[in-house]
């Protein structure tokens, strides 16, 4: 499944201008505990969090992940969405709770294989 | 796989939560260049963004000292911390000392010494309470015979 069809489908708001979204989504991970993401997420995976600081972009970057979903309408600074347009982490976010979010990604047939 | 030895030394500040990852990343991306294997380089990050990440909420200051040669990569990582009173117990997936505005970012879940000792093929760590810790861990690079 590609990165934008998931953002059109569940009307998602993107953060980062300029970034590829034909990116395939191989699996999602929910987690605000970085070591968790860390350990368990894998590549091409999106991540839905509540963290909005700085680190989070080091954590997907190193993890190779799809995408950042921030949930409850999350708002970022601008030196965290400068680093992730630079480190080519697009960053999209959703007015709904993560439960909500998740629920819709596992009813488009994503899953965290 | 190309490149001769390589070394040097990244130089990590306590509480810089701005830069933190910057030497895991830059490690990274040397070993890429050097053309290791995907499934090693995603192990190594791993365990030099958590040896990297540790420095920086527990130490005043650190020196993350790296070599890679063909056959492998080595850090070195030398804190200026509050030391280390019980290693096992720190080795424990859960324990943790972090303070609650480290946990709030995310960290401090007691799953970074863990998650290094998962992805490495060596791990060792030295600890003088009041001094310090110095965590080394290497993996090797080429498949295993």
């Amino acid at each position: 499944m590609k990165l934008k069809d998931i953002i059109d489908t569940l009307e998602l708001q993107v953060m980062t201008p300029g970034l590829n979204l034909d990116t395939e989504v191989t699996g999602g991970y929910a987690s605000d505990l970085l070591s968790d993401v860390i350990g368990h997420a894998k590549e091409g995976f999106v991540w839905i969090t509540f963290q909005v600081h700085l680190n989070i972009i080091a954590v997907a970057s190193l993890k190779g992940l799809a995408a950042i979903i921030l949930v409850n309408s999350r708002a970022l600074d601008e030196a965290t969405l400068k680093r992730a347009i630079a480190e080519g982490i697009p960053i999209i976010t959703s007015p709904l709770p993560a439960f909500e979010v998740v629920g819709r990604l596992y009813t488009l047939g994503l899953r965290c294989p | 796989m190309t490149g001769g030895a390589d070394e040097g030394v990244y130089f990590i500040t306590g509480k810089d939560f701005t830069n933190a990852g910057a030497a895991s990343s830059s490690l990274k991306k040397l070993l890429e260049d050097r053309g290791v294997p995907a499934d090693i380089v995603r192990r190594f990050s791993i365990a030099a963004f958590e040896a990297e990440m540790n420095a920086i909420i527990y130490a005043v200051a650190g020196m993350m000292r790296y070599s890679i040669t063909r056959d492998m990569v080595k850090v070195t990582l030398q804190d200026m911390g509050p030391g280390i009173p019980d290693i096992s117990l720190a080795m424990t997936e859960g324990y943790s000392t972090a303070p609650d505005y480290i946990r709030e970012m995310g960290f401090g879940s007691g799953m970074g010494l863990p998650n290094i000792k998962k992805n490495v093929d060596h791990m060792t760590i030295t600890s003088v309470v009041g001094e310090g810790t110095t965590l080394e861990f290497d993996i090797a690079l080429s498949p295993s015979p």
